[in-house]
């Protein structure tokens, strides 16, 4: 049996359900009938991309985009937000550019997917109907690998701030207030973790802040990784040439405790205080990905097949972005979640057509950092699907690093964060 | 398998594939849109824009950043990603495009 079997049977299914739900085609703007209807969850870099392409490329397709915000808060750019130098809203985009594509939104959050019965369940006790789904779910916390991190007191006080928004603005407050001459130390989960080079770009942009405003103070970094796990040298030359005496990089610093009322970090071997301590904490595939038992990979990510970003787990389900068990060293970017996303619009509309899909799709990131409020370092690689691993492999002697920081790759960043943002969005 | 290996069996695939695929140009040239724009279609002014260009002045900027003639913060790297036959797809794609306005 082959996905072309599969898939038209499918489409013949979709189109009796029509039957009795007459107003799943009347969302579209295209004429003829609807090829059929698709579910996307989570309006991140993945989700918002998969729409909108779903949209751009499929014509008549019904594409309903679940979301649990009223709006869009990158990721990318936010450290820039607690170095004070970009407000909150400067990274804050709506879903009106996806609604004007006849996108249908939904704000709630989906708490089960029954894959036999093509269906999702939503909190409000609503359930829609699916030909394909597409999950882009992003990561959620393993609190517990830390000690003391279980309780909301604990979680109140040491913030991530790896899921851009009220996190963001929390912790840019705790960093207005802490005291000159205070401590602002960051703990860094092993790999593999959402954007390799964000707590690096993150503890450079909070030095270059304090330096300025409050330059007795200090920037800790407790890494728990054996050293530098993105642009490596050009990390460690900022750390050197810019933040010499107010960062200190201790690597294989891994966190093991948090006590809430001494605001005292545990690693192996030593306790250290801190002003504002930044607990970014190991992760996995969002909670949804688990309960759906969509998480099949090292009882943290989902497998996925790179033709077409269907989960290994359940057959109709794609899963795109962070929450992925990702191919030989593609980063769980928001740039990456982007391409996943076009792949799965691409092979979606495929499948529901009955077609063959794409046999060799490529992919590519790059991650812009900044390591000041003006320099910016990037990394860059391109992943060509590898038919006899069934994979994405990087292609050897393409991608690579910036030469030097730069004031140049600055403005690239941002209009890089205009463009993405525009192209996941459908913005005006 | 070696990467190598792999990698030239790959791109021997992507050279059959277009026939395959009538999708191919687009999907390919949809892996630039994070910089480029939607279809090529830039915001701003700091990146060059690619929808409308010839497909003879794209592919010679990018002779020119994979050579080193035209010095480049990224396209130097992002350019040698791609076959030359997956680029002579992606600058006739983006030729095709309309303009932004």
């Amino acid at each position: 049996m082959n996905d072309t079997t599969i898939s038209r049977r499918r489409v013949l299914g979709a189109g009796a359900a029509f039957g009795t739900l007459a107003l799943a085609g009347c969302a579209t703007s295209s004429s003829g009938p609807s090829i059929g209807r698709v579910v996307v969850v989570g309006g991140g870099f993945g989700g918002a991309t998969a729409a909108r392409y779903l949209k751009m490329w499929g014509g008549n397709v019904d594409v309903t985009l679940v979301e649990r915000n009223t709006s869009f808060v990158s990721c990318p750019i936010s450290n820039l937000v607690l170095g004070g130098y970009k407000q909150i809203a400067e990274v804050t985009r709506g879903y009106d550019g996806l609604k004007a594509l006849g996108v249908k939104l939904v704000q709630g959050e989906v708490t089960a997917i029954d894959a036999a019965a093509r269906t999702v369940k939503l909190a409000d006790g609503s359930t829609l109907g699916y030909d394909r789904l597409i999950v882009s779910p992003g990561i959620d916390f393993m609190t517990e690998a830390v000690g003391g991190l279980g309780t909301p007191a604990a979680q109140a006080k040491f913030l991530h701030s790896w899921k851009a928004g009220a996190q963001t603005v929390a912790l840019r407050r705790q960093i207005e207030a802490m005291p000159d001459g205070g401590v602002f130390a960051i703990s860094i989960p092993k790999v593999p973790y959402r954007c390799p080079p964000g707590p690096y770009e993150r503890a450079c942009v909070v030095a270059s802040y304090l330096q300025q405003a409050k330059p007795k103070s200090k920037v800790l970094v407790l890494d728990a990784n054996p050293e530098v796990q993105s642009k490596k040298a050009l990390f460690e030359k900022a750390f050197k040439d810019r933040y010499a005496g107010i960062l200190e990089y201790r690597p294989n610093a891994e966190l093991k405790e948090v006590d809430a009322a001494g605001g005292t970090a545990r690693l192996e071997f030593e306790d250290v205080k801190a002003d504002v301590l930044n607990v970014i904490p190991p992760q996995r595939a969002a909670d949804l990905a688990r309960s759906a038992g969509l998480v099949n990979v090292n009882n943290r990510w989902v497998g996925v097949n790179w033709l077409t970003m269907e989960s290994t787990a359940l057959p109709g389900v794609h899963v795109l972005g962070d929450a992925t068990f990702p191919a030989p060293t593609m980063p769980k970017s928001a740039h990456m979640a982007n391409q996943h996303a076009k792949v799965a619009a691409a092979a979606v509309i495929q499948l529901l057509k009955g077609e063959a899909v794409n046999a060799t799709p490529v992919v590519m990131n790059t991650c812009y950092s900044f390591v000041s409020a003006r320099e910016v370092i990037h990394v860059a690689s391109v992943h060509q699907y590898d038919a006899a691993n069934k994979t994405f492999q990087p292609v050897a002697g393409a991608g690579g690093v910036s030469a030097a920081a730069n004031q140049v790759e600055a403005r690239y960043a941002l209009s890089w964060a205009d463009n993405i943002w525009a192209d996941a969005l459908a913005l005006a | 398998m070696t990467r190598t290996m792999a990698l030239a069996l790959g791109l021997a695939a992507a050279a059959t594939a277009h026939a395959q695929d009538p999708n191919l140009a687009r999907n390919l040239a949809a892996t630039c849109a994070n910089c480029h724009g939607t279809n090529g279609q830039v915001r701003g002014k700091e990146v060059k824009p690619l929808a409308g260009v010839s497909a003879e002045k794209i592919l010679a900027q990018i002779a020119d950043y994979k050579s080193g003639a035209q010095p480049a913060t990224i396209m130097h790297q992002i350019s040698k990603g791609y076959s030359d036959a997956q680029l002579k797809l992606i600058a006739e794609w983006f030729a095709a495009q309309k303009p932004a306005q």
